[in-house]
């Protein structure tokens, strides 16, 4: 099982001093974070990406590229890639030049995007988002799959006698995830193409979660990919701890009473409540983190959401140590115990060329 | 006997409060017309001051609190609604909006709905045709003709049977009549599939 952190890019003022880092500083700060996560044992780093202030990261293929030269197992993925407003010819060029630079490192998370205003600013419609989602990703999965493709469609000007380029990696494609909070069309997406299934989970109920990887199961299963245990999932989840769990929830109050989202809203008891967010001691981490299987089942990817709202990187690099040394090493543990052998662990380069040379 | 659901919105504050008795007269008359109907009418109230904190806290997080989501599926699951606000500054309270500023935009469509509010006077009562009638428009309910308007010197000892209640009445009527012409309402579940992908990716 892969775990690792995902970061949406927020630029936000910390609460507790009033300051907001530059956004100079903060693109730093996400180079070490990133680094970081590798350092204290954790698999995956995901970067959102996004076309609008507060946040920076406009580009996640420059700066995963960035990241992939300093560091050597990592493996590095988005969340989200919008699929909607980017052309698919450049998504292929640029996941495809990722893996390259990486050395297959590179898996990548789509999504649809929320923010109304980006969709007229790439000369689109937000009301055509899963159409959008749906042709855009056939061409995307052609252009990996096909080496000259003719094509036409209804978003986007045709293509004749086009060759990605460079072409994936070992003739590899990165490996997709979709990711989708109610949309049951995504699921089906996902589960046609065999791909995997990444659920939000963070700020929504898990009565969603559950409802949306149960669906993508039973049709991962029904076009043929597998059994549904055997379809992919990724979930997030937010955490803060400190060994004392009335200080972690001290420290993380004034970051989540004026958290972009959901902040001057529930309170932060409700928020724990209602949906995944664990502010606790590492102990309750693991305990919450374990819980989210008997809904969702065994699954392959966790991600934790450790680095928004105005958190100093200090803290932020202090919470990984926490996360490294006392949380994923159990989970690691506890979780590869309860899942039975037929259940596959998330694709990975080396695994999918695997299969291509048993094929 | 059929049987069928009546959901109630009450955006009364205080407690007890004027909106709140006119909900629940209106609603027993709803059951008293619909039962003349061998209609059998389950009524579900729903206090919104009960549920303030939680609409506020749905509208910035985007999904509602259990409480919330369960009166949500009340008014879709529910056969008609009656909707009754106090009127604050010339319309219906904020409280009453953001409910249904919640409310999945889908969930009323031909849906009968009786309409109907309380103020101090009635230089209010027209509130109801130029902001309650039209809400509930845009969201493709079917509103019944009769709007009920309590001002508060309708509840005097000597309107008992006076104009109030003749149109709480006409207003029941109305709304029994709606329920019976329709069959019971059933809700989509918002997480099945109900399109062929491959049919989508052929033409998207």
């Amino acid at each position: 099982m892969q775990f690792g952190i995902f970061s949406v890019s927020d630029v936000t003022a910390d609460p507790t001093t009033g300051q907001t880092p530059t956004e100079a500083q903060r693109i730093k700060d996400i180079v070490t974070i990133a680094k970081h996560a590798e350092e204290v044992g954790l698999d995956v780093f995901a970067l959102g990406e996004h076309h609008n202030e507060p946040f920076f990261s406009s580009s996640p293929t420059t700066t995963l590229a960035y990241i992939a030269a300093q560091t050597s197992t990592l493996q590095l993925s988005t969340a989200t890639t919008l699929i909607t407003t980017n052309d698919p010819v450049k998504i292929a060029e640029d996941f495809a030049m990722l893996q390259h630079l990486s050395d297959g490192r590179v898996d990548l998370m789509l999504g649809r995007g929320n923010t109304g205003p980006v969709y007229p600013w790439f000369g689109k419609d937000i009301r055509a988002g899963i159409p959008l989602a749906i042709e855009n990703y056939s061409l995307l999965h052609k252009l990996w799959r096909e080496h000259t493709v003719d094509w036409q469609g209804k978003f986007r000007t045709p293509l004749q006698s086009f060759t990605s380029t460079p072409r994936p990696l070992d003739d590899v494609p990165p490996f997709v995830w979709h990711g989708s909070i109610r949309s049951p069309e995504i699921a089906e997406q996902a589960a046609f193409y065999g791909d995997g299934f990444f659920a939000n989970h963070i700020f929504w109920p898990a009565s969603h979660t559950q409802r949306m990887i149960a669906l993508y199961r039973q049709r991962f299963a029904h076009y043929g990919h597998g059994d549904p245990d055997q379809a992919i999932v990724g979930l997030g989840g937010q955490v803060f701890m400190h060994k004392n769990s009335q200080d972690a929830v001290k420290e993380f109050r004034p970051y989540f009473d004026n958290a972009p989202v959901y902040g001057h809203g529930p309170s932060l008891e409700d928020f724990t409540r209602e949906t995944p967010l664990t502010v606790g001691s590492p102990q309750q981490v693991i305990d919450r983190t374990l819980g989210f299987r008997d809904y969702v089942g065994d699954y392959q990817r966790q991600l934790f959401l450790m680095d928004h709202a105005g958190l100093p990187l200090k803290t932020v690099l202090e919470q990984l140590d926490l996360l490294g040394s006392e949380v994923v090493p159990v989970l690691r543990k506890e979780f590869d115990a309860l899942r039975p052998a037929h259940v596959p662990d998330a694709p990975t380069h080396a695994s999918m060329m695997q299969k291509m040379v048993n094929a | 006997m059929m049987q069928r659901t009546l959901a109630v919105v009450s955006a009364g504050l205080s407690q007890p409060s004027s909106t709140r008795l006119l909900a629940d007269q209106i609603a027993a008359a709803a059951v008293q017309k619909a039962a003349g109907s061998a209609i059998e009418l389950t009524v579900r109230v729903i206090e919104l001051r009960d549920l303030a904190h939680d609409i506020a806290n749905h509208l910035l997080t985007g999904f509602p609190p259990a409480a919330l989501k369960e009166a949500l599926d009340t008014v879709e699951a529910a056969d008609a609604l009656v909707a009754v606000t106090p009127i604050f500054t010339a319309s219906y309270s904020g409280l009453f909006k953001s409910f249904f500023d919640v409310l999945d935009k889908d969930a009323l469509a031909d849906k009968p709905v009786l309409i109907a509010a309380t103020a101090g006077t009635a230089r209010h009562s027209l509130s109801l045709e130029h902001a309650l009638r039209p809400l509930f428009a845009y969201l493709r309910a079917t509103v019944v003709l009769t709007a009920v308007f309590a001002a508060a010197d309708d509840w005097g000892a000597d309107s008992a049977d006076g104009p109030l209640r003749s149109r709480i009445d006409r207003a029941a009527g109305e709304l029994a009549r709606e329920i019976e012409r329709r069959d019971p309402v059933s809700v989509t579940d918002p997480f099945a599939l109900t399109v062929n992908f491959e049919d989508l990716l052929r033409n998207p």
